[in-house]
């Protein structure tokens, strides 16, 4: 560590002899910790299921199939979302498709290989044991879906056909149309709302959680604002999970949907929990790149585009031909040319960097040239544009109603967009954060992705988590508490998280400032994605460190909320969000600037290899870097998970 | 960012203020002066909202969520229309470049007495949930499946099942219905899984008690077929004939088992 910052030194030594996290993995082969897992955890009696009470935040793909198995298995379940119904969590917009090791196209894919893939498409920083589980269950959860009548795409021969996806050199995804987010995340809500309606979900919607509840080290609740009313209330359960996404948003500018927010997991991180690895942020490569400053969000272009699609820029920065009359001499396939075997299919953050890379040189495309080339004009004169329409339609119809170009017609424009945040709380085994009885599904955790996703695995991820892993694990912490009731909604610990929250809230009307909360959160984006976005450098992050605090501070004394706390305030429901966003970017800044390497998602300039790949330093941060909350006046606390791997060899990624 | 590099327009908007739901609302007169044409509707409603805080003027709430126009969460009357003048367009996917320098828009919430308005243009769509509750789901416990290959499903088969299927539940459909019926929502879930060899199990039940959970919410179908027209995602009418058609199996099958007994 003799390269990291000072402040994460000092800290480091602080907290030397404090033990490391211990991620529960279990011993034995590899392919066997799960069923020997599986055999080993404590179970709870299914007349007894019913005496627990799990309290279950966020809807989307990992929270509804979660709340609605455990609900199956006997649990009594709460559920919570902001949204009015809880189908409209962000996995909607997931287009697609779905990864599983089924192997139906007999092209040697397996859950090895699965698993391989994912080991090397996260650069290494992620643990092998969680890994391998998901690979196991991605089968199962294939079944599932599609015994909930979730429509995949279907051969003439009526079984279920695959696509190949990002950086996958087999084809083991599923999908339904370009809306297979949409079509799992009905599935979901809908096993969800069969409960609701049997009595062993209660649902509560437009109840926005503002904070976690422990007592003596255990999750015991939360406390969640009625939308509606501004009533803010206190739940109380046996545990509690956390499936509230990912934190894209500290970007402003994000494919992820308006309203997310790392509210519930930075809430839990101030309450104890640990946030592992902030500064993996994955950038996808297909996004219709910005207009201007009233743009709201960036609309992704699912990357099943890649597959047939060309990406090129022209070859001089003086060319003004428009692009169909651009000859192919005139024409940089800057992918196809430096990864002859991968070419426009490598993984994301490497398609990302290249196309950062020409837009930086002065080769880049449309009115801001912002942007780069995705050309299907040889794919429709190959296949016609009758299959491309099947294949694509929905998503050339999108890109024309945004930009009013016909992709038919003339090439898309792209550029490269925040995505998904690998990094979240960080979680052991059995999807527990360190704080005891507080677990944290899909996104919103960090454990399966290591420092980068392959394309159609955040789907799988989700689901794995919700329907085949918590299922299962919850169950060894619940078994020993059986017959202990939860924390009474009047005990102290409520109370005074209740008022707390409820302060907060209030508290934003009084400052009366003279900025906007979006003119905040537009000025922290800028910011994160300047200096902790596509490529980062220890200056660049070093400002952004002096940068955040300065801008946190003057949002807090002159952000602008009008109108009152008891009832439907939208900018007071952003403004708690913003504000914590504010912190987590200054932690994401932290992060980034002590990883003294590049690994997927996270790249620093000062770490590539003389071709400008990212360089990583396995020797001195193969670990998991997790943040312990210190209190408000205190840098966080650094806390290393070593990872090791024991079935895969660290290899420098090559897709040339 | 460099300034805007499209044009830009001037508009008068008149928009639906409601302070909550038992409030009564009024119209608001608004400039929109200097709003660049490749902006959202949105996005629109942003820059105003933006200007009216400068004004110490509460901002206007209305509901919006993905802007990819795939969550359902968005959805207003733009000029009388939900979603406004675009066909097969969410109002987030609406952009301002449909529209004229000098142009008057009215925006209001979806009318339909099971959406009360929640405040301005934002109303509550519950009432959706409750259909779907009521049957909307193959009942299929996780841990249940066969292999997902086991069955196979013509294409054809799963091509109309995700057209149904595609329905994002933005309500538009009953906002743009003269009766306020529910009838193109729920026909495209019973569209969607009624199809599928999964879903013949529970086909007849799932169909009676969708429609009898719709019809206590929701207004009749007098077939106007303006429901598919105002669609986003251009649901076909021809869903609400096999529903009509699989409710009536369901009434004739019941009764016949309730002489049974």
């Amino acid at each position: 560590m003799s390269t990291a910052v000072d402040s994460v030194d000092s800290i480091d030594s602080a907290l030397q002899g404090r033990s490391i996290l211990d991620s529960k993995a279990p011993p034995g082969p590899l392919a066997d910790k799960w069923d020997n897992h599986k055999f080993s955890v404590k179970l709870v009696n299914p007349a007894n299921k019913r005496r627990f009470k799990i309290l279950v935040v966020g809807t989307g793909l990992a929270g509804a199939s979660a709340a609605a198995s455990l609900a199956e298995l006997g649990y009594k379940v709460e559920a919570f979302t902001f949204h009015d119904s809880p189908r409209r969590a962000h996995s909607i917009a997931a287009q697609g498709g779905i990864n599983a090791a089924k192997n139906y196209r007999n092209d040697g894919d397996s859950v090895w290989r699965l698993f391989y893939d994912t080991i090397k498409g996260g650069d290494y920083r992620s643990r092998e044991a969680n890994v391998y589980r998901l690979a196991q269950v991605s089968l199962d959860i294939i079944d599932q879906c599609a015994a909930q009548g979730v429509p995949f795409a279907r051969e003439y021969g009526g079984l279920l056909a695959n696509r190949s996806f990002g950086g996958a050199q087999v084809s083991r995804t599923f999908y339904a149309r370009g809306q297979t987010g949409q079509q799992l995340l009905l599935g979901a809500y809908q096993a969800l709302a069969a409960q609701i309606a049997a009595g062993g979900v209660t649902l509560h919607n437009r109840a926005d959680v503002l904070d976690i509840v422990t007592k003596d080290g255990e999750a015991c609740g939360i406390v969640a604002r009625d939308l509606l009313t501004g009533e803010v209330r206190a739940h109380s359960g046996h545990a509690v999970v956390l499936a509230t996404g990912g934190y894209g948003n500290v970007y402003y500018l994000s494919t992820n949907a308006m309203n997310c927010n790392v509210t519930a997991a930075w809430r839990a991180h101030r309450r104890g929990a640990a946030f592992a690895n902030p500064c993996y942020s994955q950038i996808h490569p297909t996004c219709i790149p910005a207009g201007d400053e009233f743009q709201s969000k960036l609309t992704l272009m699912s990357e099943s585009l890649r597959n047939d699609g060309r990406i090129w820029v022209p070859r001089s920065m003086d060319e003004t031909r428009p692009a169909a009359d651009i000859d192919d001499a005139g024409r940089y396939y800057f992918l196809e040319e430096k990864y002859p075997a991968f070419g426009n299919l490598v993984p994301r953050d490497v398609a990302s960097r290249n196309a950062k890379t020409v837009v930086d040189q002065g080769l880049g495309v449309g009115p801001l040239r912002n942007g780069v080339y995705l050309d299907f004009a040889d794919v429709i004169a190959r296949d016609g544009e009758q299959v491309v329409r099947e294949k694509y339609g929905n998503l050339f119809d999108m890109y024309e109603r945004i930009t009013g170009e016909d992709p038919y017609k003339s090439p898309m424009r792209i550029y490269p967009a925040i995505h998904y945040t690998m990094g979240g709380l960080w979680v052991d085994y059995n999807l527990m954060t360190n704080v005891a009885g507080l677990y944290a599904l899909g996104e919103c955790n960090f454990s399966d992705h290591g420092a980068n996703r392959l394309g159609a695995s955040a789907l799988m991820q989700g689901l794995a988590d919700g329907y085949f892993v918590l299922p299962y694990t919850i169950g060894d912490y619940l078994a020993p508490r059986l017959g202990s009731d939860p924390v009474p909604t009047d005990d102290p610990v409520f109370v005074e998280a209740v008022s707390e929250a409820a302060d907060r809230t209030r508290s934003w009307l009084s400052v009366r400032g003279t900025q906007s909360v979006d003119y905040y959160h537009r000025e922290l984006g800028k910011l994160v994605w300047e200096y902790c976005g596509m490529a980062r450098s220890r200056t660049g992050l070093e400002k952004a460190l002096s940068e955040i605090p300065a801008l946190r501070e003057e949002f807090r004394a002159n952000v602008k909320v009008l109108g009152s706390a008891d009832g439907t305030n939208q900018a007071l429901e952003q403004v708690n969000r913003v504000d914590d966003f504010m912190e987590l970017a200054e932690l994401k800044a932290r992060d980034a600037l002590h990883r003294e390497e590049s690994c997927g998602g996270h790249f620093r300039e000062e770490h590539q290899t003389p071709e400008g790949e990212a360089l990583r330093d396995d020797e001195n941060f193969a670990y998991v870097a997790a943040w312990q909350w210190q209190g408000p006046q205190q840098p966080q606390a650094l806390i290393k998970e070593q990872l090791s791997f024991d079935n895969v060899e660290l290899t420098q990624r090559s897709y040339k | 960012m460099s300034a805007s590099v499209g044009a830009r327009m001037n508009l008068k908007l008149r928009v639906w203020r409601q302070s909550g739901p038992d409030q009564p609302g009024g119209f608001m007169d608004v400039d929109a002066p200097d709003i660049p044409e490749d902006c959202s509707f949105l996005e629109m409603l942003d820059i105003v909202n933006e200007r009216l805080v400068a004004e110490d003027v509460e901002p206007i709430t209305f509901a919006h969520d993905c802007r990819e126009g795939i969550c359902g969460t968005c959805g207003v009357m733009i000029n009388g229309r939900p979603h406004g003048p675009e066909a097969a367009t969410a109002t987030c996917q609406l952009h301002m470049r449909k529209f004229r320098d000098g142009d008057k828009i009215v925006i209001e919430p979806f009318r339909a007495a099971s959406f009360p308005v929640v405040k301005d243009l934002m109303v509550d769509r519950r009432a959706f949930d409750r259909i779907i509750e009521s049957g909307g789901y193959v009942s299929a416990p996780t841990g249940t499946a066969p292999d997902a290959n086991e069955t196979p499903i013509p294409k054809d088969v799963a091509d109309f099942a995700m057209d149904a299927a595609a329905c994002i539940g933005c309500g538009a459909c009953v906002a743009a219905c003269p009766n306020s019926a529910a009838q193109l929502f729920t026909a495209a879930k019973l569209g969607h899984l009624n199809v599928l060899p999964q879903g013949q199990p529970e086909r007849l039940r799932r169909s009676e008690a969708m429609v009898e959970t719709m019809e206590s919410y929701f207004g009749s179908c007098t077939n106007h077929g303006e429901c598919s027209a105002a669609c986003p995602k251009e649901i076909s009418l021809d869903f609400i004939a096999v529903m009509n058609r699989d409710y009536l199996k369901a009434k004739i099958k019941n009764r016949r088992l309730a002489s049974q007994t």
